[in-house]
């Protein structure tokens, strides 16, 4: 049962091979088994579980419900859970238990999922590896001796231990599709305002976007319908009709016109990594796909421009933990100053420091041209290639991310290092697209991921893609051991 | 003045700039569902949004959109059709996200001006640089907590609109005039409440002095904490007289912030700018930029009201009042409306019969709307809209002193006796008798009784003491009890004194 995708647990239910509540349990107890050895969860919450998944067997008994009534879930804890805590992978809100849903969550309990906990993640979303959680790394399944990615290494860790069917993450420079590329799962970005960030922790609001992590294309296709749309809550979703993403999943891909990205087939990217990409690019061949280079010369420009631009939004939108209304709070606090300091210089993990001190710097009377002004530019540019790449092809590929799943404390001495981590995915944030990880090859038992970008709100093309190149394949199928 | 005074004046000009804050009267806040209401209990109209939990997002009010609009056409300004909102970044317990919103480099107002009556009954011409939409901070109070401070953000999120002024003004009473004009301005638009005392109208003023003919501004000071018209004067006189005392010694004025302590009557500094903090704006990514179309800005013209200047020019024209009556009572749109009423109510009855002193319908209406019934609200202290006396009651009454019923005088013991019972001019003046005696009989018996009782004056006056005629008016009026015509018994003590 804990091998199933979402499709083929939806179907189960519904023929009633099993009940949502012996799904949940089952998947309760894969946690209780595993999740110490994983560190994936934060929080499990076990009887709000069993009782959503009692109501939903009611619905399905009843004849009604959707695909994804009784399916259990997890949800990053960047996602403001009423009631449950949400600390966002910080000491900062290791005390705090939100008062509202997100609308993510509130969209997913409205089509029934069953919410069994929050999973683990970097630091308010800053980092690549999980290494930056105040509640520890979370390790690979694949390997303990490595990391999942980040900063939705918990989601990724989870559902490719098969711990859980999917979970939601959130991507602001590839936290969900370098993630999905080091465990082997399907990672999918939408397009910026595709799904609201309402309920969402800010890390930097004109690249963050929510998105799932799951076993295939038509699961992320199943859940990125029920939680995409515009929110009246976030004035930057936008208000363009939903797709049935399930419905597309099956259009042939002949005559798929495909970009191979130049720049990603750089130095940088491991030997063997290339070659799993090349071979995937060639099954997409055989279905009838035309493949041809592109290239965008501004895009290595993409990791310096984000990190200015992203500190710079962090280090605002972190100014709202001061101690003052919510989170940590130092003790005794002297004065004013003394209450800001101390409870930021606590409550907050080095990374995020680093970066709202980055942040804080570009922002600065006499640097903002020179840094922010300058940064944005340049974000124009690389939107602009993009932009007259798709002119010519309806998608591209190339790899998610240079290496596989490095090993933990390997990059944690050197930002810089563990930042070019993120160059593959970096571009699609800042232009706003749609972009999707797919499972395509191992090396040396390490899982490789294929990229797939395409134009703003074209991710019925990009499921229909990946599915369809999944179909072919069964890298998804593949469990690690120790937890087959 | 002094002659010190004097020289001083002659010597420097001073040159003063505003930033208003007024408060926009939505009945929910700019970026979130709370309701604007004051006073209520501390923290109990504060939403998730306004007090910046993790995640949430604001929205913009669109009611906020269009009131800075509708004042951005009534002072002739641009309308951005693309402004954008900034963060202000800075930590202080009552701004509960670390920022501020508001706008920076691209108001949504911008290059507008207003024209002010000055008391010498010149005109100046004041620009306004721009007007832009920001959130206004929560409140921090610091009495009866026991060292500690507690924060109500019940204001936090409130709509601001900040009408920064062109350093245009050269006094303290151009300053006051100004800030009156934006005052009667927004009330007029019903964009703003106007209360001081609540701080829904708040200016800070920028006040530099320089040489008589110097081209360069001097360093300025920002003067803070000015809650009412007559603190605004006194504020920047006080400072004027500052600046110039350190550079008549040599010395050099700081760019500072200072606040107005009313109870000493003096400015004291707050923080230099080297203390200044740098707020590091950027635009704000959770919020798109405004974007405003013709269509828009036509609609919100479509409400606009006649303006003060527009009303002040029609009653001018129309009711033939001096410009300064005219001025007088536009500059509060309640009572130029309740001046409307009792003019419509009194219909077109034309002059008064009073042939000594002919005046106007409308003329009387003025002085009776800004003189007795302006000053009766004064004393209570209460507004036109908690006033008991309705327009057409008071124009029952004009009608009443228009007809020779009852005299001014007579009326203004009638007003009285309205204000207190609320009741009508005719009931009054049946009740107590006063209908004014027109009959020429009864007042030249009350006249020739009163030369029968004043032998001596009546000789003194016919042997040439005109200055008498005022004492025999006296006799008479009171001999019958206040109610006589007065131009008939004027006219009759003259006849029957000089027979």
């Amino acid at each position: 049962m804990h091998t199933l995708t979402i499709a083929e647990l939806a179907a189960g239910l519904r023929a009633r091979r099993f009940s949502s509540v012996e799904l949940t349990r089952k998947v309760l107890e894969r946690i209780e088994r595993f999740n110490k050895g994983l560190n994936a969860f934060l929080t499990v919450t076990a009887d709000a579980a069993l009782e959503a998944a009692r109501r939903a067997d009611q619905e399905l008994q009843a004849g009604r419900g959707g695909p994804l009534t009784g399916v259990p879930i997890a949800h990053k804890d960047i996602f403001c859970t009423e009631g449950v805590r949400t600390s966002c992978g910080s000491k900062m809100l290791d005390n705090f238990v939100s008062p509202y849903d997100a609308t993510v969550v509130a969209n997913l309990k409205k089509a029934g999922t069953v919410l069994v906990g929050k999973t683990n993640m970097d630091e308010f979303a800053m980092g690549s590896s999980n290494e930056t959680s105040f509640y520890g790394p979370v390790l690979n399944p694949w390997d303990p001796k490595r990391v999942p990615g980040g900063s939705s290494g918990g989601s990724a860790a989870a559902v490719a231990a098969r711990l859980v069917p999917a979970a939601t993450g959130t991507d602001t420079g590839g936290s969900i599709r370098q993630p999905g590329a080091l465990t082997g799962i399907v990672g999918l970005k939408p397009s910026y305002g595709r799904v609201s960030r309402y309920g969402m922790i800010a890390f930097a609001s004109s690249l963050d976007q929510a998105g799932v992590l799951t076993l295939t294309a038509e699961d992320a296709a199943y859940l990125l319908r029920a939680i995409a749309g515009f929110d009246p809550r976030d004035s930057t979703s936008v208000d363009v009709p939903v797709p049935d993403y399930v419905a597309a999943l099956d259009a042939p891909l002949k005559g798929l016109r495909i970009g191979l990205l130049k720049e990603f087939f750089d130095a940088g990217l491991d030997r063997q990594c290339g070659e799993r990409v090349r071979a995937a690019l060639d099954v997409f061949k055989s279905l009838g796909a035309e493949l041809s280079e592109v290239s965008l010369p501004a895009l290595p420009l993409s990791v310096p421009t984000y990190y200015v631009v992203a500190p710079a939004e962090c280090s605002s939108n972190l100014s709202r933990f001061d101690g003052v209304r919510f989170g940590h709070r130092c003790e005794n606090p002297r004065d004013l100053l003394d209450l800001y300091m101390r409870t930021r210089g606590e409550g907050f993990g080095a990374e995020v420091k680093r970066r709202i001190m980055t942040g804080t710097y570009v922002l600065s009377a006499g640097y903002y041209d020179a840094y922010y002004l300058k940064a944005q530019k340049v974000r124009q540019l690389i939107s602009d290639d993009f932009r007259r790449a798709f002119e010519q092809v309806d998608v591209l590929m190339g790899p998610t991310t240079p290496t596989p799943a490095f090993e933990i404390g390997a990059k944690t001495d050197d930002p810089i290092t563990m930042y070019l981590n993120d160059i593959y995915t970096i571009g699609a944030n800042l232009a706003g697209l749609p972009a999707v990880s797919v499972p395509c090859g191992f090396v040396d038992g390490l899982p490789v991921g294929l990229q797939i970008i395409g134009p703003v709100f074209s991710e019925a093309k990009l499921l229909n893609a990946a599915h369809g190149y999944q179909q072919e394949t069964s890298w998804h199928r593949k469990i690690p051991e120790a937890y087959a | 003045m002094s002659p010190a005074e004097e020289k001083r004046d002659s010597d420097w000009e001073t040159v003063i700039g505003l930033e208003i804050h007024a408060q926009l009267a939505t009945r929910s806040k700019i970026f979130s569902d709370s309701s604007t209401a004051y006073g209520a209990p501390p923290n109990t109209q504060a939403s998730l949004v306004d007090l910046g939990y993790p995640g949430v997002l604001p929205v913009l009010n669109g009611a906020a959109v269009r009131m800075a609009v509708k004042f951005g056409l009534a002072i002739g300004a641009n309308i951005a059709r693309r402004s954008i909102f900034a963060r202000k970044n800075y930590f202080y317990p009552d701004l509960p996200k670390g920022y501020q919103i508001s706008q920076y480099e691209r108001p949504v107002v911008e290059d507008g001006a207003l024209e002010v009556l000055l008391e010498d009954g010149t005109r100046k011409t004041v620009g306004i640089t721009r007007a832009h939409l920001e959130e206004d901070a929560g409140k921090s109070l610091h009495e009866g907590l026991k060292g500690y401070t507690g924060i109500d953000l019940n204001r936090a999120g409130t709509p601001l609109l900040e009408i920064v002024s062109e350093p245009d003004m050269r006094s303290a009473k151009e300053a006051v005039a100004y800030l009156k004009k934006v005052h009667t301005l927004v009330r007029y638009l019903e964009i703003c409440d106007g209360n001081m005392q609540e701080g829904s109208f708040r200016c800070d003023a920028n006040v530099s002095v320089r040489r008589m003919g110097a081209s360069k501004f001097g360093t300025r000071a920002e003067l803070k904490n000015l809650n009412s018209f007559r603190f605004i004067e006194k504020a920047i006189n006080y400072e004027v007289a500052r600046q110039i005392e350190i550079l008549e010694g040599g010395g050099s004025v700081v760019q500072e912030t200072r606040l107005y302590d009313s109870d000493r009557n003096e400015t004291r500094s707050m923080r230099s700018k080297e203390e200044a903090n740098d707020y590091r704006y950027f635009p704000d990514p959770d919020l798109l930029p405004l974007a405003i179309d013709e269509a828009f800005i036509e609609g919100v013209r479509q409400t606009l009201p006649e303006l003060p200047d527009e009303k002040a020019a029609r009653f001018a024209r129309e009711h033939g009042l001096s410009e300064y009556d005219a001025a007088v009572l536009t500059a509060s749109r309640e009572l130029a409306s309740y001046y409307e009423s009792v003019l419509a109510a009194l219909g077109s009855e034309g002059k008064s019969a009073d042939s000594k002193e002919p005046m106007t319908a409308q003329k009387l209406a003025v002085n009776w709307v800004m003189g007795e019934f302006s000053g009766a609200l004064n004393r209570d202290g209460l507004e036109i809209a908690g006033s008991r006396l309705k327009p057409q009651q008071l124009a029952g009454l004009l009608r009443r002193i228009l007809d020779a019923t009852i005299s001014g005088k007579i009326a203004k013991e009638v007003f009285e006796a309205m204000w207190g019972e609320s009741a009508d001019a005719d009931a009054i003046i049946e009740s107590r008798g006063l209908r004014q005696i027109t009959d020429t009989g009864a007042i030249e018996r009350a006249i020739e009784a009163v030369m029968a009782a004043n032998p001596a004056q009546l000789a003194d006056y016919r042997s040439g003491k005109d200055k008498l005629f005022g004492f025999f008016v006296g006799q008479v009026m009171k001999a019958m009890q206040g109610k006589a015509n007065p131009a008939q018994l004027n006219e009759l003590l003259k006849r029957k004194l000089s027979s």
